[in-house]
């Protein structure tokens, strides 16, 4: 029998793995399709057509895109776990904060990465900044959600196993536990639950990845995720 | 911040994000205090309730901040979920909702700021670029009502307040709203009707007043 919630996307993306994690935490059977982002399906285009990128989630033949509207969708259309919480108040923290992630933790650090000079000095101070802040909602929890994982944990997902891979190939250290030791700890953590352990995809083959896409990435600072 | 009872909106008068947390309070009936900030001198209040981003709007509600216009928009909803329901409420429909509302904060904006912004070549490729955006627009609200369908529901609120800075896109890059997207011209008219946007909106003139003011301060011209 098919399987009727579909996930389009690739292992190397950390915004796939936001959706996957998502998918996991709901404990729902779901077909994932690796899409070669080089090579984007059919599907991906039908489904897609307007930013044509993954995650894609096809429920029922329904697609549903963005990576946290996808966690979104997933948790409310699912039952079981609750990925956001339940009090309007905290919800809307949850979703600041992941907010605030893509728009100025993830963005800063990529930047780091992939320039030199003084740009890159810039760059490493605003993510230097950013890290700050993040790690600062920790606020003596776990994870960013409480006892267990939520929203904003999924959204921080690259920085919890991306990040070092990234930092390891471009030859910086900007997350390091002598400088965000509440962040450090809570990206093993947040490696160690089982959802998001079945997720990733082995650091050594992510390393290589990225090792090799390497020169291209400095050259256009565009993401290659597959 | 005192933990105040009460609500309260930090704006700036012709913001268009400020203005989607002002017509979702209108529409739940929602009291509340508004206080207009200068944004070349921000008020200690702004300062302390939205640390990170120092931006505008910023809703506070029993003393605690809210910041992000759509977030607001949504908090909106959630707390005052008795009275004219923004979100749809299937998951779906949901999903479908945040994805719009979402493609009018990544491209609207933007695309209309380079309308005023720049000239010759790069000006005529945001305008093709804001005549795709409409169109894509025209094509999702189809024959619908509202984008919400028959209820004006929460892509309105993103999309509307954008609707007075029209004319300032046709002055300045020269091409009719009306013309490409009939349909969501008639929509913004209709829209209008609603108490909520009438007495929100800015008048078009004023917003291209503005947008003038912004262009000798950038040195646009």
């Amino acid at each position: 029998m098919a399987e009727t919630v579909k996930l389009l996307g690739t292992k190397g993306s950390p915004y796939s793995h936001r959706a996957e994690v998502a998918l996991r935490l709901k404990e729902v059977n779901f077909e994932f399709l690796h899409e070669d982002l080089a090579h984007k399906s059919d599907m991906l285009l039908r489904y897609n057509p307007i930013h044509k990128k993954i995650p894609v989630l096809v429920h029922e033949e329904k697609s549903i895109v963005e990576s946290l509207i996808v966690v979104e969708y997933v948790h409310e259309a699912f039952n079981g776990y609750a990925i956001l919480p339940s009090d309007p108040y905290e919800r809307a923290m949850a979703r600041i904060w992941a907010r605030y992630i893509d728009e100025k933790v993830i963005p800063a650090f990529w930047m780091s990465c992939w320039t030199d000079g003084e740009m890159q000095k810039g760059f490493i101070g605003q993510a230097k900044e950013a890290l700050t802040i993040l790690e600062s909602q920790l606020k003596g929890k776990k994870f960013f959600g409480g006892d267990s994982i939520g929203f904003v944990d999924l959204a921080a997902g690259m920085v919890a196993f991306w990040f070092g891979i990234l930092q390891e190939v471009a030859g910086i250290s900007l997350l390091n536990e002598e400088d965000y030791p509440v962040l450090c700890r809570w990206a093993d953590d947040y490696c160690s639950v089982e959802a998001v352990k079945e997720s990733l995809l082995d650091r050594k083959l992510l390393v290589a990845h990225f090792a090799s896409k390497k020169e291209k990435i400095f050259a256009t600072k565009a993401p290659v995720y597959d | 911040m005192a933990s105040e009872k009460g609500v309260m909106l930090l704006d700036f008068w012709v913001s268009p994000f400020g203005q989607r947390a002002r017509i979702a309070l209108a529409e739940k009936g929602v009291q509340y205090e508004y206080k207009e900030e200068n944004l070349t001198e921000k008020s200690e209040l702004l300062l302390k309730a939205n640390p990170v981003h120092k931006k505008i709007p910023v809703l506070i509600h029993d003393g605690k901040p809210v910041c992000e216009s759509l977030i607001i928009v949504e908090y909106i909803d959630e707390v005052w979920s008795d009275k004219a329901p923004l979100m749809p409420s299937d998951p779906y429909q949901r999903a479908q909702a945040r994805f719009w509302a979402d493609f009018v904060d990544k491209k609207v904006y933007d695309c209309g700021s380079r309308l005023w912004k720049l000239k010759g070549e790069e000006q005529q490729a945001a305008k093709k670029e804001m005549i795709e955006i409409l169109q894509l627009l025209e094509a999702q609200l189809g024959d619908k009502k509202y984008f919400g369908g028959d209820s004006f529901g929460f892509v309105d609120v993103a999309f509307v307040p954008f609707t007075s800075w029209f004319y300032s896109y046709e002055t300045c890059a020269n091409f009719s709203v009306e013309g490409v997207a009939p349909k969501v011209a008639q929509w913004a008219k209709r829209c209008l009707e609603r108490e909520s946007v009438a007495k929100t909106l800015s008048d078009p003139k004023k917003v291209y007043e503005f947008v003038c003011f912004l262009k000798k301060k950038f040195g646009v011209e």
